[in-house]
């Protein structure tokens, strides 16, 4: 989401990186790169002043050190000015309250906040193991209140049935009550959505808020908003004490400054990222891991992390004991590894998450696409258990077939075979004693400047 | 005043539809442009740091660093020209470089009477952004035009989002063709297509689920329905129409011009101009894709939707009387 961003500041500081020290006037040129870099990213004008004015003065106030270019200061201080706007700490709910802890959302229309009550419910459920209950008090737009009854049931939360000719007040206090009597440990409460000038609408969220005493009031942002996001956020802050922001559709494309308007305008933590339109698409937000990728660094934590809780640890350890024995790497192997990739989002996903990408262009990356994966898993699949288990078996008449199965030619059987031939290679290497480290450190040797894994 | 809905046939609640749009614009232009109003009763000389000033107050408006760069070009030239002596002369040279930006874009979508049937309208757009809540108006706008319109509920992957639409169907009475949820989108609107055609129907509009643009299987999806509509019968009047949440940033660019790549969008809604948001990214999008602006959205009941014009809308975020 904030590739664009981090292509505009790549650039401003390859421009720097001839200049031999840091000058009123070089600071200026690239200052100004980075402001149109921030405003094109939407972040609002008045936080990109802020933030300009805070990079300024602490790169001319400094004195260069010999060890560090003049543009290595200034993205220093970027950076650093960067995870200082968007909070330094990984902060989580307030789950820590007498139960049944209470949430409520609230945001603008169509930020996505029914959505988000079912990805909060499953995570809360599946991270911490509590029993969860979600009511919707949006009677005004039509079927909403259905739209979140279907969410709950499709992923086995609590729902308290509520109906549009109620009073929101009412349905807040009975689910409330509700809750406690079936010993819920947390309830989620789904609001309508309201523009921050409707000063009736607003008036009611502060109603609801009383009555609940939420442990938790999360302001719902779309990750796509203009300018706007700090008016918007601004008005929600003084309405209702929140606690938190959450941060919707990121795995857009948009530049996502309106995260760190909305931070800094409201002085809330951003607590977690939607990253897709299912269920377990909820991550939690880390401020250094977005300032470094805005920066052109990459988001390698969070690939990692995704690595470890998609991967599946018995199949993995399976393998590696597999290939440690020195028996084959066959095809069944290469089937599951393709399988995991996929469930972890995909190449693109993936790739994303490396350092460097912002560099390369979109066109080059739209060529990476996980048709060719998919192409890999049906050939692997339209084979017999024997030609899987040893592939040396498959000759030109099985290639013929595999090829008609699969809905591919000859030549793209081929071509896995070749490619599952290195990739054997490679494994029986990695058997070898000290193997996996004469690899690493061949591997090394193409990772970005700058990047020590 | 000022000529609102001059090419619309509603011509009655006229003066209705004009306080409606005022008022709805004027929350945008008392945030936006009360600074620039402010500027203007000081009296201040006209000078650099003023257009720095209203510079500033454009990037606010969503209007995108390049597009301002263009309007706050023209700004400059006219003042070396020595032609801003005063503020009159400063705004109205604004506000005309503005409506300049826009006018090409000032096309309403008119229903014709001499083409096959049914007129088609297919909705589309990213999550949120207020697809179905605008099929529910422009049935309404639709119906006061005296034609009939049927509704197909082609968003079949959202939770209740048929149920939605079919709230819209039985407030306006008119038929919603739907399937169970996580159907075939393109099946539900060929079904819808052919109930219209047996009953003689002279529009279809068509909901689709709320995609991002950066998904290539799901953009998939929107080519295929289009495809499906030139096999119902490929002399059927298309509008593809594109719904931008008014408070999106640049990246409403992005969208227009990736969602125009894999279906041809024919026309552009812009919501939610209720708020605050200011929906000036459809100044890049005018210059840089040049979409007819067709509806703008304001405010929540089914009258809330307005034919999109340019003169209006930069009067009334400028809020000049005239």
């Amino acid at each position: 989401m904030f590739d664009n961003l981090t292509g505009r500041l790549s650039q401003v500081i390859r421009e720097l990186r001839g200049q031999a020290r840091l000058t009123e006037d070089n600071i200026a040129a690239a200052l100004r790169e980075v402001r149109m870099a921030l405003l094109e990213a939407d972040v609002a004008l008045p936080v990109v002043r802020d933030f300009i004015e805070h990079v300024r003065l602490r790169s001319l106030g400094e004195e260069i050190k010999t060890s560090l270019s003049p543009g290595q200061v200034l993205i220093r201080n970027v950076r650093d000015e960067l995870i200082a706007l968007m909070g330094a700490a990984n902060v989580t709910l307030n789950l820590n309250t007498p139960p049944p802890a209470v949430i409520l959302m609230a945001g603008l229309q169509g930020a996505g906040k029914t959505t988000t009550v079912a990805k909060l419910g499953n995570w809360l459920k599946q991270q911490h193991h509590k029993k969860v209950m979600t009511v919707s008090c949006d009677v005004y737009r039509p079927a909403a209140i259905e739209q979140l009854r279907l969410l709950a049931h499709a992923n086995g939360l609590e729902f308290f049935s509520s109906s549009a000719n109620q009073a929101p007040v009412d349905i807040v206090t009975a689910a409330l009550g509700q809750a406690r009597k079936q010993f819920m440990d947390v309830l989620i409460v789904d609001s309508a959505g309201r523009l921050h000038i409707d000063a009736d609408m607003m008036a009611e969220i502060r109603q609801l808020h009383d009555i609940l005493q939420p442990s938790d009031t999360l302001f719902i942002v779309d990750s796509m908003q203009g300018q706007d996001a700090v008016n918007s956020a601004q008005a929600f802050a003084t309405a209702l004490p929140l606690t938190g922001v959450i941060l919707t559709k990121t795995d857009g494309d948009a530049r996502g400054g309106a995260a760190l308007s909305v931070r800094q305008v409201t002085g809330k933590p951003i607590i977690f990222m939607g990253m897709g339109e299912k269920v377990d698409a909820l991550v939690p937000f880390h401020p250094e891991r977005v300032a470094s990728r805005i920066l052109g660094m990459g988001d390698v934590l969070s690939l990692i992390e995704v690595v470890e809780q998609k991967t599946d640890l018995q199949q993995a350890e399976k393998l590696a004991k597999k290939i440690k024995k020195g028996s084959g790497f066959d095809l069944v192997d290469f089937r599951e590894q393709l399988r995991q990739m996929q469930n972890m989002g995909g190449l693109n996903s993936l790739l994303d998450k490396l350092p460097g990408m912002g560099q390369i262009p979109a066109a080059a990356m739209n060529q990476v696409n996980d048709r060719e994966l998919i192409k890999l898993g049906a050939m692997i699949d339209s084979m017999t258990e024997r030609e899987r288990r040893f592939p040396d078996v498959i000759n030109g008449s099985r290639k013929k077939r595999i090829a008609t199965g699969s809905g591919t030619q000859v030549q793209d059987i081929n071509r896995l075979l070749k490619q599952f031939k290195q990739m054997q290679k490679m494994m029986k290497r990695m058997s070898k004693k000290g193997g996996l480290a004469n690899m690493m450190r061949g591997l090394s040797g193409n990772l970005p400047r700058g990047y020590r894994p | 005043m000022f000529g609102l809905n001059k090419n619309s046939t509603t011509e009655e609640n006229q003066t209705g539809m004009l306080a409606r749009l005022r008022q709805g614009l004027a929350k945008t232009r008392s945030k936006l442009f009360s600074g620039i109003e402010s500027l203007i009763g000081t009296k201040r000389a006209i000078d650099p740091a003023l257009l720095e000033e209203i510079e500033a107050r454009l990037l606010m408006a969503d209007i995108g660093v390049a597009a301002t760069a263009r309007i706050i070009e023209a700004l400059s030239s006219a003042m070396r020209r020595h032609e801003l002596n005063d503020m009159d002369q400063l705004l109205d040279t604004l506000k005309a470089r503005m409506v300049e930006l826009l006018e090409p874009v000032t096309r309403p979508l008119l229903i014709p009477d001499d083409t096959a049937k049914p007129f088609v309208i297919l909705v589309i757009g990213v999550n949120g952004s207020g697809k179905t809540t605008t099929i529910g108006k422009m049935t309404s706008y639709f119906q006061d035009q005296g034609h009939s319109v049927l509704l197909a509920a082609g968003d079949t992957f959202r939770a209740a989002a048929i149920e939605q639409i079919q709230h819209w169907g039985e407030t306006t009475r008119v038929p919603v063709i739907a399937q169970q949820s996580g159907a075939d989108s393109a099946a539900v609107i060929f079904d819808a297509l052919q109930s219209a055609r047996a009953h003689a129907i002279d529009l279809v509009i068509a909901d689709t689920a709320g995609r991002l643009h950066n998904k290539n299987n799901l953009m998939q999806e929107l080519s295929k329905i289009r495809r499906i509509i030139t096999k119902f019968d490929p002399s059927l009047p298309v509008e593809v129409l594109l719904v931008l949440d008014a408070g999106t940033g640049q990246n409403a660019l992005s969208q227009a011009q990736q969602f125009n790549e894999v279906i041809n969008i024919t026309g552009l809604v812009l919501t939610k101009l209720d708020g605050t948001a200011r929906g000036g990214v459809v100044f890049s999008i005018a210059h840089t894709l040049n979409i007819p602006i067709r509806f703008i959205g304001v405010g929540e009941k089914l009258q809330d939707l307005r034919p999109f014009q340019a003169e209006d809308f930069v009067t009334a975020l400028l809020d000049i009387r005239e």
